[in-house]
């Protein structure tokens, strides 16, 4: 297999879009990472995006096809995939395209991940999330997709004493990362009572222990690293790419307060790079809800068991701690439009790693991991980044 | 062949309104009037409840208590006035629930108040015949009264399934009788949301002219006197019609007191009688004999002669919750939730 | 938009709680599946139908107060993840008691409720529900 390595990004802000369509959002983004990579859709050999779901937001299926077309790849026949696995679709379309191009059937791949949220009504918005959980025996019969969250958060609560100071701390800092990144969907700073005090949602979680609704794009270009060099003198090697798969109902899981796909998957990354998640500099979480980012910072390795909220709390995962998680503002401030999470926390580590996340740099950083989960940890794609040796 | 009652259960929702409560939102002296009725407070299902649903609870409690398997069940009726769907019966929803398909014949009753115990007559001649092993005879109803109108202080919810059978009878159903008139003293057309009624017709040329006819012909049939019997249940709905129709009869308070449950949850419509029945059946011993007539506007009344045997001592009553206990377990609500359960409130897009 | 046969298919499931299970290890699930998790291959054709008795207790709850239109007349309820006697979780509404009366470790049962409907003119579709034992 050979070495592949990330050549160019760039990403929409995230939020709520209401001037720019879907196309608007797939082009906008997929330019800036060509005119980063300093490419011309002539030399993209193939499209990879990532869409959760376009044909419910938007009415629109075959959005390989529309995007392609409207970022111009259509008119070189370029091969346009689009791949969906819920909230994780972004880090599956950076998964596959990783494939094609370490298999040598690809050279230069654009991998895009998009969603137009805003569209349609909130109640329609909630509906579609919930799709990503189990239609028949949790949906019907009253579950709502943060209610699900809410009841891994209620039993780690149970098992581990978790607290509601804790969840709120991981929002707090997430917001405060977020003030420092432009593209960040929310850039002002919230205390963590704000999070205690807002609204109720599904109880533990309230309104301000969830991420928005949001919309955006966001693209990379990959390459053979060997090909890197033409293009970039900063590129990011991805140094692995790992997968798992869980039940999809929470009810057949054998524990709701840890992600098992999470431990498995990030295993099969330390083991494949031979690193330990102390080598990991800074890392890109699944936080769609507080309690995600609690759990993925214990199923990652980063804190041990049951004290993630406890290691929040102590600002270890600030910028400037021990682990920094989420320095983009995490999805809680950065945003979600779903299926361009994935890609856009791939950006993160990107920039991180060239040294150029300005204010919410992580000094000399060196590895970074992604982690993105698809329905409520039916899926979950780790990804390694590192400045190549 | 002898043909009764093999087994039964009753269910009423949890929730409850008092008359004070609802005059309170009209305009009205509603503690006043329910006096005048002898209504404490009525039931009210809550937004996940229907016909179907409290249907089914009963059945499966009447299925509880004893060893009867659901697939000798030969038919099943269920008589209300507020069936889930005008077309499209509740009674296969039943069947579906208590696993007796597909081996049975099933149809939707109704004849207003009398509709359940048209259902128990039913399934006596489907089991007398020969034609059928047991036979499930279900009345529930949540019915509605418009919003200010007298019948809204009582038109409640609630049920009460029978098996019935001719092996292992509880209570044996001796003679049954009905008196039957075409009398338009209380109807609703098709689409309309409330019913209408007649005003002071409902009382004597209805309610009292056909439960009075009925009794005498029962009394006539059996040769009896009220004395003869240990209970009576008529329908109620109210708790004062039912007194008064008594006393005209010539029975006592204390024969109808057990079997009266109106002033605690209102006018069940198709569930009165025959939970008033399930009252009287959870204290009744061996050999008690029980007078039971139903009254459906419209009009009709359905008489029957009940005497328990020695069976009942070994019945799994237990198995299943009386009716003192379901109606122990209440909450009250305020008229907008009352309102908003109920289906009253105009929503958006509407 | 009518989903009927979606509906109606898992009645026997929704309403009767019939699972299945495995007769080469014993384990159940509900819902039933067609091929045992354990065993994989070696239960084909080998899975039994199992009626549970929808006795359980709460595992974990949540009370949701923000919930899909369809539910907006029950809201706030409680959701919770049960776990059933004879083993494996079935996730549930428990009504008829106060959210705060419901606790981690609570004893209930099942019962017949209305899960929800399409619309005025759809069909309306029913299952369990779980209330205090």
């Amino acid at each position: 297999m050979r070495r592949v390595a990330i050549i160019g990004a760039g990403m929409t802000e995230f939020g709520e879009l209401w001037d720019q369509s879907f196309r608007d959002m797939g082009i906008r983004a997929g330019f800036e990472a060509l005119n980063d990579a300093n490419l011309t859709s002539e030399q993209i050999d193939a499209l990879y995006v990532g869409n959760m779901s376009a044909g419910r937001f938007i009415e629109q299926e075959h959005v390989a096809a529309l995007i392609a077309d409207y970022a111009g790849f259509a008119k070189n026949n370029t091969p346009s995939t689009r791949v969906e696995a819920g909230g994780a679709s972004g880090a599956l379309a950076i998964r596959e395209a990783f494939m094609s191009v370490a298999s040598g059937l690809h050279d230069i791949v654009v991998v895009g991940g998009a969603e137009k949220m805003t569209d349609i009504s909130d109640e329609e918005v909630n509906a579609i999330q919930s799709s990503a959980a189990d239609q028949e025996w949790e949906t019907i019969f009253g579950a709502t997709y943060p209610s699900l969250f809410a009841l891994m958060a209620a039993r780690h609560m149970h098992e581990y004493g978790t607290t509601r100071e804790m969840l709120s701390a991981v929002a707090a800092k997430n917001h405060k990362h977020g003030s420092m990144n432009p593209k960040a969907q929310f850039r002002r700073e919230i205390k963590p009572e704000d999070v205690s005090k807002s609204p109720m949602i599904s109880s533990p979680l309230r309104m301000l222990d969830c991420a928005p609704i949001s919309d955006g794009a966001a693209a990379v270009v990959m390459c053979p690293l060997d090909m890197a060099k033409k293009f970039t003198d900063r590129p990011v090697e991805i140094l692995t790419t790992a997968m798992a798969s869980d039940s999809l109902a929470l009810n057949q899981r054998r524990s709701i307060t840890e992600m098992a796909a999470t431990k498995i998957a990030a295993k099969k990354a330390y083991n494949r790079t031979g690193l330990k998640p102390s080598d990991i500099d800074l890392a890109e979480v699944h936080d769609n809800f507080t309690i995600t980012e609690i759990m993925a910072v214990e199923d990652l390795g980063f804190a041990p068991k049951g004290s993630g909220g406890k290691f929040t709390l102590e600002g270890k995962t600030t910028v400037g701690g021990e682990i920094p998680v989420n320095t983009s503002g995490g999805l809680k401030a950065r945003g979600d439009p779903i299926g361009a999470t994935g890609v856009a926390q791939i950006i993160e580590i990107v920039q991180q790693l060239r040294g150029d996340a300005g204010k919410r740099q992580v000094p000399d950083a060196k590895i970074g991991l992604t982690h993105n989960v698809g329905g409520t940890g039916s899926t979950v794609i780790i990804h390694i980044l590192g400045v190549p040796q | 062949m002898d043909v009764g009652i093999v087994s039964y259960g009753a269910y009423v929702p949890r929730y409850r309104i008092a008359p004070a409560e609802i005059g309170r939102i009209w305009g009205l002296d509603g503690a006043g009037l329910g006096r005048g009725l002898m209504v404490e407070a009525k039931s009210v299902p809550s937004p996940d409840e229907d016909v179907a649903t409290i249907s089914v609870e009963a059945a499966r409690y009447a299925l509880r208590r004893c060893r009867v398997s659901p697939q000798k069940i030969g038919a099943i009726y269920v008589g209300s006035e507020s069936h889930p769907y005008t077309v499209k019966p509740t009674g296969t929803i039943v069947a579906e629930a208590i696993e007796a398909t597909p081996a049975l014949t099933v149809a939707d009753y109704e004849f207003a108040c009398k509709a359940g115990t048209a259902a128990i007559q039913t399934c006596m001649g489907l089991v007398k015949s020969g034609m059928i092993e047991y036979g499930l005879a279900i009345g529930s109803d949540t019915s509605q009264g418009a919003p200010g109108d007298p019948l809204e202080f009582t038109a409640s919810a609630g049920g009460a399934a029978f098996l019935i059978g001719s092996k292992e009878i509880i209570a044996r159903i001796d003679h049954t009788v009905s008196y039957t008139t075409d009398t338009p003293d209380f109807w609703r057309r098709e689409g309309q949301v409330y019913p209408s009624h007649g005003g002071r017709f409902t009382g004597e040329p209805a309610y009292f002219k056909h439960i009075i006819s009925c009794s005498k012909m029962l009394f006539e049939r059996t040769g009896t006197k009220p004395t003869d019997f240990k209970y009576a249940v008529f329908h109620q709905p109210n708790g004062k019609f039912p007194l008064r129709v008594a006393k005209q009869l010539g029975f006592s308070d204390e024969q109808v007191k057990t079997g009266l449950l109106t002033p605690k949850i209102g006018n069940t419509y198709s569930g009165a009688v025959p939970l008033g029945l399930s009252a009287i059946l959870d204290e009744a011993k061996p050999g008690d004999r029980i007078f039971v007539v139903s009254y459906g506007s419209g009009a009709g009344s359905d008489g029957f002669d009940i005497t328990v045997t020695d069976a009942i001592e070994q019945y799994e009553r237990s198995a299943a919750p009386t009716v003192k206990e379901i109606l122990s377990n209440f909450k009250l609500l305020d008229y907008g939730t009352y309102a908003k359960f109920r289906g009253k409130i105009l929503l958006g897009g509407e | 938009m009518t989903k009927t046969p979606r509906y109606w298919r898992e009645n026997q499931s929704r309403y009767n709680m019939i699972g299945a299970r495995c007769t080469n290890c014993g384990k159940m699930y509900f819902p039933a599946r067609a091929m045992c998790i354990e065993c994989g291959r070696k239960s084909l054709g080998k899975m039994e139908k199992f009626k549970f008795s929808g006795k359980g207790s709460v595992f974990s709850v949540t009370t949701v107060h923000e919930a899909h239109e369809q539910y907006d007349f029950l809201k706030p309820y409680t959701l919770a993840l049960i776990e059933l006697d004879e083993g494996g979780k079935i996730l549930g509404q428990i009504i008829d008691c106060e959210p705060e009366e419901i606790k981690i470790g609570m004893r209930v049962k099942s019962t017949f409720r209305k899960l929800g409907e399409e619309g005025k003119s759809g069909t309306i579709y029913y299952g369990y529900k779980f209330t205090k034992e």
